[in-house]
C-alpha cells in the first residue's frame, strides 16, 4: 500500500495581531498549522524577525562585524534605520536599556525624544522594549504611548506587577499593542492574558512574551512551554492562549558565558563574535521550531541566517 | 496497531485451564492487551499466535543501535507528553575529494571539541565519509575516519565498498539498489540507511527490506524537504501506527546548506527539537558545539526529573582558599544563572553547590532539603574549614531567613545575604567589602 501522509491543519488559527500604521505594517500570528509545518496547509504566514537596537549602543569589544555595521550610526534613530535595512528584517525593536535606574538612568523625556525621532525615521514597524525596572518602564511606556499615539506600536512588556497601568495606558487609552510578559510557564502566561482581557484589552491587541533562555540554559522549559501553548491554541482552541508569541532571543543569547568570554580568556573557543552569532542563531531556530511567531535578534549575521532558515522551510 | 483484548482472546486455546495463573482465557487476554503480562505466560499458545502477538505489542518505533548509541525508540511527538528517550547523535563529514590537510583539520577539531557539561560528555559521536567515485581514495579516507575512534558512517551507493568499510552505518540504499546494499549491510554487520525520491517510494523500499529480513534500518530524510519528511514520518509512526516508518532518521545539514556553518547549526537545532536521530554537519567547531550540545542536553532531559549538577566547590574567576564562599542549590538552572552572574562580576568566589535534590532555592528550602543543617553538613563533608581559609559565607537572598541558624551551626563564619535575584549579584559582588 502506497504511503499517503496525513496533513494536519486546524480550524482555529492563532490570533492575528496587526502592528504599525500606514505603509509600515505587519501581522503577527494567524497560522493554523504546527510550528514551521507549512506543508500542512498552503499560504501560511511565515514567522517574522525583529532587529534589536539599543538606546545606549552595543559594546563593540570583540564584535568587529557588529561595530562595523553600526559605524557612524550615533543616534537611536540612525541605528534603527541601519537595522531596518537588513534583508530579512520585518520590524525594529527599540530597547531602552539606558532608562534603567541602576544604569545610565536616562530621563523619560530624553527617551521619548529619541523614540519619536527613531519612529519617524524607521521605515519598518517599531516595537518598544523597556529596561526591566517596573516603575521606570511604567512611566516610560505611558509617556511613549501618549507621545506616539496613532503609530500602533507594540510595547514589550506588561507583567503581573504592572499590567493594570500598562493595559490602561498603552492599550486602552492610546491604542497600541501590548506584549504580556510572564516567566516561562503556561499557567502564568494564561493568567496574564485573562486579567488583561478582563481589564478590557481586546485579544487582538495582545501578544505573548513567554520569556526565553539561551540554548543550554534550561531551554527545555522554553521549548515545552511553547509546545504546550501552541497545542492549547490549535488543538484545544483555548482563547486565552491563542495570541501570537514574540521571543526576545538577543538579550538571552548575548548574556551567557559562551557569547561573553573574550578570546584571550578562552583561546580554544575561538572568536567571540562567531560564538555569539551561533548562540543567537541556534536559540532562534529552536524557538521557531517550537512556535515563536517572531524572534528579536541583535547581530546582522543572525538576522540574515534566520531569514534564510525560514525561507528554506517555506 | 495494538490488538484489543477480544482479538487476543481469539488466539488463545479458550480452555480456561488456568495454567497462566488467570481464571479464564478472557481475563488473560485483557491483561495482555493492557500490557500487564506478556503473551508467552500461556503455555498453550501456538508459535504463530505468539509471533502475531509479539508483533502487535511491539513499540511503535524501533530502537536501533548505531555504534553503541541507541537511537529512536520514541513514544511521543512532543517531550512534555512524556519524555524523549534517546538523544540524537552528531556527525562531522569528510568527503573523499577533500585534501589530507582539510581532513586532518576536521578531525583535529573533532578531537579538540570534547568536554564535560553537567555530568555529560559533549562531543560529536560520529564521522561520516562521503565516498564519491574514486574507490581507492574513499578507502583511504575511511581509514582516516576510523582512526579517529568515533562511530563510522559511510555514504556510498557502491555495495562492494559498503561491505568492506565495516561501518556502523551505511547510507546509500534506495529503490534501485536496496538488494545489493542489503547484502553489504548484512556482510559488514552495519545498520542500513534508506532514502527515497518520495516518502511513498521510501515506504515501499523499507517494506521490501523488512520482507527480506532487515529491520536494522534508519531513514534518510534527504535534502529537498527534510523537515517535512521528518515530521510526516514521525507522525505516521507514532500517531498512525505505521511501523514501516518506525525507525530513527538521519539528516545531512551539510548537503542542505553547503558551506554555511551558521545555517547548518540552525538546521541541526531544528532537528534536535524535531525528530532528527543522526545529524550530520561539515564540522563541529566550539562556536557550533557550545549552543548545539547545550540544546541537545536540554531537550533530552526527562521533564519528570530535574537536571542536577554535582555537589562540590566550584572556584570562579580564579578563586583561592581566601576567596569568599557563596552557597546555593544543585538545580542546574540555578547553577548556570548564579555562576554566570558571578563570572560577570569578575570577583573571585568559591561557589558551593549543596545536594538539594535538584530543586530550586525556594522549593528545596520548603522541602527541607536546603537548610542550615544541610549547609553545615555540606561544609563538614567537603572539609571546607580546612580546605579554605576564608570565613565569609554568602547565602541566597531568597533564604535570608536562614542567616541566624547558619551562624549558629557554623561558628566563626561571617554570614552575609545576597540579593534576591541573580542579576543583582554583579553589583553586589563588586561592592562586597570583606
Amino acid at each position: 500500500m502506497s504511503f499517503e501522509p496525513k496533513l494536519r491543519a486546524y480550524t482555529a488559527p492563532v490570533f492575528s495581531v496587526e502592528v504599525g500604521s500606514g505603509e509600515r505594517k505587519l501581522t503577527l500570528g494567524g497560522e493554523s498549522v504546527q510550528p514551521l509545518c507549512f506543508f500542512d496547509k498552503p499560504d501560511q504566514p511565515a514567522p517574522l524577525i525583529g532587529v534589536e537596537v539599543s538606546d545606549v549602543g552595543f559594546e563593540a569589544e570583540g564584535l568587529p562585524e557588529l561595530a562595523a555595521f553600526y559605524e557612524g550610526a550615533d543616534t537611536l534613530a540612525a541605528r534603527a534605520v541601519k537595522a531596518a535595512s537588513l534583508p530579512g528584517a520585518s520590524f525594529v525593536c527599540l530597547h531602552f536599556e539606558g532608562a534603567d535606574p541602576a544604569g545610565a538612568n536616562k530621563s523619560v523625556e530624553d527617551c521619548v525624544a529619541e523614540a519619536k525621532e527613531a519612529v519617524a525615521a524607521c521605515p519598518l514597524p517599531v516595537v518598544i522594549a523597556g529596561c526591566k525596572n517596573i516603575e521606570k518602564d511604567t512611566a516610560l511606556f505611558t509617556a511613549l504611548a501618549e507621545a506616539l499615539t496613532g503609530e500602533n506600536l507594540l510595547f514589550l512588556s506588561a507583567r503581573e506587577e504592572d499590567y493594570k497601568a500598562m493595559g490602561a495606558a498603552v492599550a486602552l487609552a492610546y491604542g497600541h499593542k501590548l506584549g504580556a510578559e510572564s516567566a516561562v510557564d503556561i499557567n502564568l502566561a494564561k493568567q496574564l492574558n485573562v486579567v488583561l482581557t478582563q481589564l478590557g484589552v481586546p485579544s487582538a491587541s495582545i501578544v505573548m512574551n513567554l520569556g526565553a533562555a539561551a540554548a543550554g540554559y534550561g531551554f527545555e522549559y522554553v521549548a515545552s512551554t511553547l509546545d504546550r501553548v501552541r497545542s492549547a491554541a490549535l488543538e484545544q482552541q483555548d482563547g486565552m492562549l491563542r495570541m501570537p508569541v514574540v521571543t526576545i532571543v538577543s538579550a538571552e543569547a548575548w548574556s551567557v558565558k559562551e557569547a561573553l568570554v573574550s578570546e584571550e580568556d578562552m583561546p580554544e573557543w575561538g572568536p567571540r563574535e562567531q560564538r555569539g552569532i551561533q548562540m543567537e542563531a541556534v536559540t532562534a531556530a529552536a524557538c521557531l521550531a517550537s512556535g515563536s511567531d517572531a524572534v528579536i535578534l541583535r547581530h546582522p549575521v543572525s538576522v540574515e541566517k534566520t531569514a534564510a532558515f525560514i525561507a528554506a522551510l517555506m | 496497531m495494538a490488538l484489543k483484548g477480544l482479538d487476543i482472546f481469539k488466539l488463545t486455546p479458550k480452555t480456561n485451564c488456568k495454567d497462566c495463573g488467570n481464571p479464564t482465557c478472557m481475563a488473560f487476554s485483557m491483561k495482555v492487551a493492557q500490557g500487564a503480562i506478556s503473551a508467552d505466560k500461556c503455555p498453550h499458545m501456538s508459535p504463530e499466535a505468539l509471533a502475531k502477538l509479539s508483533e502487535a505489542t511491539e513499540p511503535p518505533m524501533k530502537t536501533i543501535d548505531v555504534g553503541g548509541h541507541k537511537l529512536g525508540g520514541e513514544t511521543v511527538l512532543l517531550r512534555h507528553e512524556k519524555t524523549f528517550v534517546n538523544r540524537n547523535v552528531f556527525s562531522v563529514k569528510l568527503r573523499a575529494d577533500m585534501t589530507d590537510e582539510e581532513i586532518d583539520s576536521v578531525l583535529e577539531e573533532l578531537k579538540a571539541v570534547d568536554y564535560e557539561r553537567i555530568n555529560e560528555r559533549m562531543y560529536a559521536e560520529c564521522v561520516c565519509v562521503e565516498c564519491g567515485e574514486d574507490k581507492a581514495r574513499a578507502a583511504e579516507v575511511i581509514e582516516k575516519a576510523r582512526s579517529s575512534g568515533r562511530v563510522l558512517i559511510v555514504k556510498t551507493r557502491d555495495a562492494e565498498l559498503a561491505a568492506s568499510a565495516k561501518a556502523a552505518l551505511i547510507l546509500g540504499a534506495d529503490a534501485s539498489n536496496w538488494e545489493a546494499m542489503n547484502g553489504a549491510a548484512k556482510t559488514a554487520g552495519s545498520v542500513l540507511g534508506v532514502s527515497g525520491a518520495s516518502l511513498a517510494e521510501l515506504h515501499d523500499t523499507v517494506e521490501k527490506l523488512e520482507a527480506a529480513g532487515n529491520k536494522n534500518l534508519v531513514l534518510d530524510l534527504g535534502t529537498g524537504d527534510a523537515f517535512k519528511r521528518a515530521v510526516q514520518i514521525r507522525r505516521a509512526a507514532l500517531k498512525d501506527g505505521d511501523r514501516t516508518f518506525g525507525y530513527p532518521s538521519v539528516v545531512d545539514t551539510a548537503a542542505i546548506a553547503p558551506g554555511d556553518p551558521v545555517l547548518q547549526s540552525q538546521l541541526a537545532a531544528l532537528f534536535v527539537c524535531r525528530y532528527g536521530s543522526v545529524i550530520i554537519m561539515d564540522r563541529m567547531s566550539y562556536a557550533q558545539a557550545l549552543p548545539l550540545f547545550g540544546l541537545r542536553q536540554n531537550i533530552f532531559t526527562d521533564p519528570q526529573k530535574p537536571m542536577k549538577v554535582a555537589p562540590g566547590i566550584y572556584p570562579i574567576n580564579g578563586a583561592g582558599p581566601d576567596s569568599p564562599c557563596a552557597v546555593t542549590v544543585d538545580f542546574a538552572l540555578t547553577y548556570f544563572v548564579v555562576s554566570g552572574e558571578l563570572e560577570r562580576s569578575g570577583m573571585p568566589v568559591n561557589l558551593c553547590i549543596t545536594d538539594a535534590g535538584g530543586y530550586s532555592v525556594l522549593t528545596s528550602w520548603a522541602a527541607g532539603k536546603f537548610s542550615a543543617n544541610s549547609i553545615s553538613a555540606f561544609f563538614a563533608e567537603q572539609d571546607i574549614e580546612n580546605k579554605l581559609t576564608t570565613r565569609t559565607l554568602i547565602l541566597p537572598g531568597k533564604v535570608a531567613v536562614l542567616k541566624g541558624e547558619v551562624e549558629n551551626k557554623l561558628p566563626g563564619w561571617n554570614v552575609l545575604v545576597a540579593p534576591n535575584e541573580a542579576v543583582q549579584l554583579v553589583k553586589y559582588m563588586r561592592e562586597l567589602k570583606i
